[in-house]
């Protein structure tokens, strides 16, 4: 489970107000950027260096791929468990949310699945949607398995975090958002893709895919990929250790750093928090290196919260939530939230996640579950079939060297890896958008 | 933003009485089983709270944030989706300024209780040059001769002159604000009303009532419109809370007067 949520700047989505949070968090520390210190000269044209930098800035608007406002859609909200009831805490969840973008004529459909706690709309979803809309594709965009969402609609199980379940659970809504649309639209081949975790999901997928063959899909792209889960977030964990007293003490880190925020802004001449104001805090050097990083790390523990705390409920296991509480939509969950910020992947993994996969098959050991969170556990048919194709960056830092030589030498040909950009930094980066709207264009049947 | 350790094991210590002495009857109303503690709770963590703000009234608050999602849904959000339907968007960006162009006044009125001078002058000179070449706001040419706009409410005055934000507040169909910018935005509209009856600017129509209706409707849709916030949209459980936390952060930051100098 990884962190990308778009800290974008300059535009952050419709309404989402996690994102407009994250945007706060970030804003805070949008260090010491030098954007002048441009590109080196490797013909790469993504401006941000620095892998953290590049992760927190995305990509700077102007350099995003330009398209015509109109693009049709429809918000699709898909039953996929209707007996399921749902606790009074989360009244308002109708139904797994995806948006469909929709040509009139026959066209190749692309179904996208997003990055750890991506909705439907998250705005890398959105630009590639964008990009392959406008390139007369359908797109199909699906919310990630670990968003709450997911979790209260669509998991099986209710605990997110399984790579064969997620998927499993994401080929069942596939198959439901096909069949509600297939009547209105006709679609001549099916295509994936998926970034971050989602790349992954993908993998496991299209795996899927070769024995039920609803979907055949004919190319399948994985964007900025974990090659293991458990190692990737074990890296994201670290970031939290540059805390002063770790991770335990993120309430006194967060404080703090808020406070030298608004005092930051208080002392300058400021009109708004805008964007004046973020340029300045980063010209300024608000913030130092340990102190970004763990605000990375913090707010990737934000959205791990949402998960524990939405599973806890669903499945009332009383690992945050007292076992048969039943929550209304008025009372406080507010401590909940500060025990789950408070918990790491491991608490997570260790007293939640494997416990559930240890009851339902005793012999299950812990190294075994890990293992099989990993694209190794798939590799014999990830370096055989040749609908795969994968993008990911050489300072993606959810990658350890040994496991981006692996990924290279795992797809060789298939791969396209960028100098820089981070994790999904550049990922709306015009060049990165055209090269997986090619991606998906190629031995495409007309 | 307070040391937890108080707060939170007195908190820890009712939430254990209640549901000892709640539990059982609880229970056996809702499904009959007896609540077994979590294996992870707040006593165990010796650390700041955080992204906390106060919030006496929370379970008004939470139904009231709940009523509005319902409210949109039902009655506000379809409206202002028709409106944006039917409207070609260069219209419905026309209406926008002329609203936006009638909220410089609430801008000017509070610069000048703030005695604030500068920030009166560039309102009033965006006013008076959005009004006639803006073509009553329509247009926005004041922000391109460099007067930029200023937003000010009676809320941030009142903060000026020393008031508390108080606690948070969550309105029906306002959405979330506080004891201080709710008591704000009711002298606003008193202000507002109180020009606006003294101009009676549709007075010798013979329809002053509809056309007033009518201005008032479209005002409110407008501001619908203008705003792309989406209750629960987010998928997050604990939406509520950053949006608390943004809010309150976010007006105690712009309304703040310049600390003294460390």
């Amino acid at each position: 489970m990884l962190v990308l949520f778009n800290a974008n700047s300059a535009d952050f989505p419709k309404g989402d107000i996690r994102m407009i949070f994250f945007k706060l968090l970030f804003m805070v520390c949008l260090l010491l950027l030098p954007v002048s210190g441009l590109a080196a000269d490797d013909g790469y044209g993504y401006p941000i260096p620095g892998p953290y930098e590049s992760t927190i800035m995305g990509t700077p608007a102007s350099l995003k791929p330009q398209f015509p406002v109109h693009m049709r859609t429809r918000r699709l909200v898909l039953d996929i468990y209707p007996d399921r009831k749902k606790p009074p805490i989360f009244f308002y969840d109708e139904g797994l949310l995806c948006t469909l973008a929709f040509q009139k004529q026959k066209a190749p459909l692309v179904f996208l699945i997003g990055g750890t706690g991506a909705t439907n709309q998250s705005p890398r979803l959105i630009t590639m949607m964008k990009s392959l809309y406008h390139a007369g594709f359908h797109v199909i965009t699906l919310p990630s398995p670990t968003l709450a969402n997911f979790i209260i609609s669509a998991s099986q199980s209710r605990v997110p975090g399984d790579l064969t379940e997620d998927s499993a659970d994401l080929y069942r809504v596939m198959e439901t958002a096909w069949q509600q649309v297939k009547g209105d639209i006709e679609v001549s081949e099916f295509l994936l893709g998926g970034y971050s975790m989602g790349a992954s999901q993908a993998a496991f997928v299209a795996k899927l895919d070769e024995e039920r063959r609803v979907f055949n899909f004919r190319r399948v792209l994985m964007i900025n990929p974990p090659v293991s889960l458990y190692s990737s977030v074990t890296r994201i964990e670290e970031l939290l250790k540059q805390i002063p007293g770790g991770a335990k003490k993120q309430g006194f880190f967060f404080n703090r750093m808020f406070s030298k925020f608004s005092r930051f802004y208080r002392y300058g001449n400021f009109v708004a928090i805008d964007e004046d104001f973020i340029y300045s805090i980063y010209t300024e050097k608000l913030f130092t290196t340990p102190e970004t990083a763990g605000l990375i790390g913090l707010s990737y523990r934000i959205g791990l919260a949402g998960m524990i705390f939405s599973s806890d409920v669903m499945t009332n296991s009383g690992y945050v939530v007292p076992k048969n509480r039943v929550l209304s939509s008025s009372d406080s969950i507010f401590d909940y939230f500060l025990v789950s910020t408070h918990l790491s992947f491991y608490d997570y993994f260790n007293e939640y996640f494997y416990p559930f996969f240890k009851k339902q098959r005793p012999e299950l050991t812990k190294q075994a579950l890990i293992d099989s969170q990993s694209l190794r556990s798939i590799e014999g048919y990830l370096k055989s079939s040749t609908k795969f194709g994968m993008m990911t960056n050489e300072d993606d830092f959810i990658l350890t060297k040994a496991e981006l030589d692996y990924l290279r030498q795992l797809f060789g040909e298939r791969a396209k890896i960028y100098p820089r950009g981070g994790h999904l930094g550049n990922l709306e980066f015009k060049d990165n958008q055209a090269y997986m709207v090619d991606f998906f264009r190629m031995g495409s049947t007309p | 933003m307070k040391i937890t350790s108080h707060y939170g094991r007195g908190f820890a210590l009712t939430a254990m009485f209640l549901s000892l002495s709640l539990g059982g009857c609880a229970a056996s109303m809702v499904n009959n089983t007896e609540e077994v503690p979590a294996m992870h709770s707040i006593n165990e963590f010796k650390d700041q709270r955080f992204a906390e703000v106060e919030d006496p009234w929370e379970g008004f608050n939470r139904s009231m944030y709940r009523f509005n999602f319902y409210f949109d849904k039902y009655l506000f959000l379809p409206v202002v989706n028709s409106y944006e339907f039917i409207t070609p968007t260069f219209v419905q960006q026309r209406i926008s300024g002329v609203y936006n162009n009638l909220g410089e006044v609430r801008n000017l009125t509070n610069s000048l209780f703030q005695l604030k001078g500068m920030d009166s002058l560039t309102t009033l000179g965006r006013f008076v040059t959005n009004s006639t070449l803006g073509l009553a706001g329509m247009f926005d040419p004041a922000t391109s001769f460099g007067l930029e706009r200023r937003n000010e409410d009676f809320g941030k005055t009142l903060n000026y002159w020393g008031a508390d934000s108080g606690p948070y507040l969550v309105l029906p169909i306002f959405g979330p604000s506080s004891v201080r910018d709710a008591s704000g935005l009711a002298v606003d509209s008193g202000i507002s009303y109180g020009i606006y009856t003294a101009i009676n600017p549709f007075g010798n129509t013979g329809n002053s009532f509809v056309y007033d209706t009518l201005v008032t409707g479209m005002g409110t849709i407008d501001a619908r419109h203008q705003k792309s916030f989406r209750y629960y949209e987010s998928g997050y459980p604990f939406e509520y809370y950053m949006v608390r936390f943004i809010y309150h952060e976010q007006r105690e930051i712009e309304a703040g007067m310049p600390l003294p100098a460390e």
